[in-house]
């Protein structure tokens, strides 16, 4: 029977002030959404990481100039270093096929160039991709090179902006967080005012406390609940779209979302969204009916 | 007992010291302002004294912890000049409530809440809504509420207050038959005909300090 009187008193309560409590899912929806959208991006910058330097390589391209015994005592000298696991050796029309393969959108500049205009290299895998800078001083000076490109240069770049929008999302989420707590603190006390009667009556008969607030904050719990259920919708909703669209043509770049990892993020969703609210509603409900 | 109120400048009940027996039918009377509410609102720890001890029930009020509170009201039945009904329910859906609100089931009041409106002679009355009856009815759904757990003690508050004289004289009635059940009867008042005519205990309140406290007394 009470638990049947506290549900009731929810739906009522939350059918009431529809308005106030559709505003308060939206801000919820918005606020997990982003604390979701921003825990995968952490999770997959993580992923991307271990891929990708793993993977990364050092090119030291050699000038076109190089004469054969350079590139040999370089050879020499690279196969002999203990921070390179491994090395490779690319002659120009090995960098040349890597060209037409790369460009084969355009055979125009594949047309413009020819195999004598591309440099030989040799690519370098470290034990330690963080060793770069030990490889750089080592052979900088070195006879015959041209230039020494670090690939996790670039990557650091790359991860710079996932962990910019990473960081955005949290801010953002943060500040929606705000502004879904405040409007759970008013929704609530609305909701306490329009029940003063009530509320009055129940504590003059000595109903025990619980049983007062459990109304109140199962309302905002159930509002915080339906907002994460909003947000887990929108973050699938963002991967459906972004799979179809030109997203997907940095599905090589970015190791993909499963759709495992989205449903696993809705438990942290939810568990902040009814937390934050039923914490919100109590505080308020001491400050404002006593009891 | 005393208590100040905080910006008050002086006590609202100074050096007061009462006892009342069980199944006693005491009025406090004297003007507005003597500190004849601060009591009743002691007695329901709404507010505690700054020195000396409550005492309900043989358990020492002042030293309770807030939580206890709500079960310790459970003893307690209370009747206010306002009523304090709930305006979109019934007399029964009323009195229902401050069961079902302690956690008794549908079925207990069933059984319980027609006896208690019979009681107060609201038979027949049950599906009206407050503003379908009159005060003097409307004060006896309340009192049906406050004694419908069968509280060890009845508060009222100016009950009468907002009625007629022969409207009053019958909630007065009503409140003589439940002390007779053994339910020790407090009133705060102001009507001298009710307190001449009961001829019960009076206890006379002026400027927080008590001025009469007479067994058969009169309002003088």
């Amino acid at each position: 029977m009470r638990m049947k009187y506290v549900l009731s008193e929810v739906l009522v309560g939350l059918w009431r002030n529809v308005t106030m409590t559709i505003a308060m899912i939206i801000t919820m929806a918005v606020s997990l959404f982003m604390l979701g959208g921003s825990g995968l991006l952490y999770q997959k910058v993580g992923d991307m990481k271990d891929l990708y330097y793993e993977n990364v390589e050092v090119s030291i391209f050699l000038k076109t100039d190089v004469n054969d015994q350079q590139r040999t005592d370089l050879q020499t000298k690279l196969e002999a270093d203990p921070l390179i696991k491994e090395v490779t050796y690319v002659d120009k029309t090995e960098a040349y096929k890597r060209f037409q393969q790369m460009y084969a959108d355009a055979p125009d500049l594949v047309n413009a160039v020819k195999p004598d205009q591309l440099p030989e290299s040799f690519r370098l895998t470290l034990n330690n991709p963080e060793q770069y800078k030990n490889i750089y001083d080592e052979y900088k000076a070195s006879e015959g090179i041209d230039t020494i490109v670090d690939q996790s240069k670039l990557l650091d770049k790359v991860f710079g902006v996932l962990t910019g929008f990473q960081n955005g999302a949290l801010a953002i989420a943060i500040v929606m967080a705000i502004a879904a707590l405040l409007l759970v603190a008013n929704t609530i006390q609305v909701a306490a005012y329009s029940k003063r009667r009530e509320v009055a009556v129940m504590k003059l008969v000595g109903a025990s406390n619980w049983f007062i607030q459990a109304p109140f904050v199962l309302e905002a719990v159930v509002a915080g609940l339906i907002g994460s259920i909003l947000g887990l919708i929108a973050l699938i909703t963002l991967k459906t779209v972004a799979a179809g669209s030109s997203m997907a043509a940095l599905e090589g770049l970015i190791t993909p979302i499963s759709w495992s990892e989205i449903f696993l993020t809705f438990p942290l969703m939810a568990a902040v969204g009814g937390l934050v609210s039923a914490v919100t509603a109590w505080v308020t409900l001491r400050f404002y009916l006593r009891v | 007992m005393t208590k100040t109120y905080p910006k008050a400048s002086r006590p609202s009940l100074d050096n007061v010291s009462v006892s009342i027996e069980k199944g006693e039918f005491v009025f406090f009377i004297g003007p507005s302002g003597s500190g004849k509410s601060t009591i009743i609102k002691m007695l329901l720890h709404e507010v505690t004294p700054n020195k000396g001890r409550v005492i309900v029930n043989g358990k020492d009020v002042t030293s309770m912890r807030s939580w206890k509170r709500p079960h310790f009201r459970r003893s307690i039945g209370c009747v206010f000049q306002d009523f304090r009904l709930l305006p979109n329910r019934t007399a029964y859906e009323n009195v229902a409530f401050a069961l079902e609100v302690i956690g008794k089931t549908k079925a207990v009041a069933r059984r319980v809440v027609p006896e208690v409106l019979e009681l107060v002679g609201l038979g027949g009355k049950e599906h009206r809504y407050p503003h379908e009856l009159s005060g003097g009815e409307q004060q006896r759904v309340a009192v049906a509420r406050a004694f419908v757990n069968r509280p060890l003690i009845l508060l009222a508050d100016e009950p009468t207050g907002n009625l007629d004289p022969d409207t009053s004289i019958e909630i007065m009635r009503l409140l003589d038959r439940i002390n007779r059940t053994g339910t020790t009867v407090v009133m705060v008042t102001h009507d001298s005909n009710i307190v001449n005519q009961m001829r019960r205990r009076v206890i006379e309140i002026e400027s927080g300090r008590i001025v009469r406290d007479q067994a058969r007394g009169v309002y003088g």
